[in-house]
């Protein structure tokens, strides 16, 4: 490769870096660690997600370990009729949290691919889970 | 949250509704549009079209999500199904004046909001 053609690659390659980054920025991450059965930590997160949503902060959620579950399409509501949390993650949109970020390791050892999930998702490497974690001025973890 | 706790009722039509601490209905299967305008009644608010097509918009948000939206939402909801021009906060103040995602929410037979400001 010419000197030319990798100084052109490199320079891509940091404007990729620097796009993801401003992606990932914002006032409130909130890590959602749990699936959604078993316990209301995931609930609690999305409520608190939205609390913060709903007074104009910039929310990011991140699905790290068995949270990548709560993503997973076709869920219902349980035998108890209590509500699911699929609709409070597709109410999302509307309190303009739109990055939806999922920890990659968790994804492969579970055997999920972003096409089993029910929303579009960025896939984050354990090293943009620590740039994510000092882009955000305020994290909370479920 | 959608409150168990009946304070008071409303007679609507030789119906009895029941309706929590803060005015919202208990059982939310008991909206009408009657019902809708008996609570408007009591905000001293005549329901025209425009206030209709609102409560059209809040019903529908709590179909898909199975909660009341807080202001922002309902602003975008609004947005979405009735257009731009109707998607402004000081449009619903109007409509429904003082807190138009709680007040919108009471006529249109939806729990309160939980995360209203």
């Amino acid at each position: 490769m010419s000197k030319r053609g990798f100084a052109k690659e490199a320079e891509e390659e940091v404007r990729a870096m620097n796009d993801t980054q401003t992606d990932l920025q914002g006032d409130l991450l909130v890590i959602l660690r749990h699936g959604p059965h078993g316990s209301s930590l995931l609930r609690e997160g999305l409520d608190m997600a939205l609390v913060a949503a709903a007074f104009g902060r910039r929310v990011s959620l991140l699905f790290m370990g068995t949270g990548c579950t709560a993503l997973v399409s076709g869920q219902g509501q349980g035998p108890l009729g209590q509500k699911g949390t699929q609709a409070t993650l597709n109410m999302l949109e509307m309190y303009d949290i739109e990055t939806l970020l999922v920890e990659s390791e968790a994804m492969h050892a579970l055997g999920l691919k972003a096409c089993d999930l029910s929303l579009p998702v960025i896939e984050v490497s354990p090293a943009q889970i620590q740039a994510a974690m000092t882009t955000h001025r305020l994290v909370a973890t479920f | 949250m959608a409150s168990s706790e009946i304070a008071r009722y409303l007679s609507v039509a030789g119906q009895r509704v029941a309706l929590d601490p803060e005015g919202y209905l208990v059982d939310l299967d008991q909206w009408s549009p009657e019902v809708a305008q008996a609570l408007a009644d009591e905000e001293n608010l005549r329901l025209e079209p425009a206030h209709w097509e609102v409560i059209e918009v809040l019903r529908d948000f709590y179909q898909r999500f199975e909660q009341a939206p807080a202001m922002r939402p309902l602003v975008k909801a609004v947005g979405m199904s009735l257009g731009k021009d109707k998607a402004s906060s000081i449009y619903l103040m109007k409509l429904f004046p003082g807190s138009p995602a709680k007040i919108g929410a009471r006529l249109a037979g939806l729990p309160k909001p939980a995360n209203c400001l």
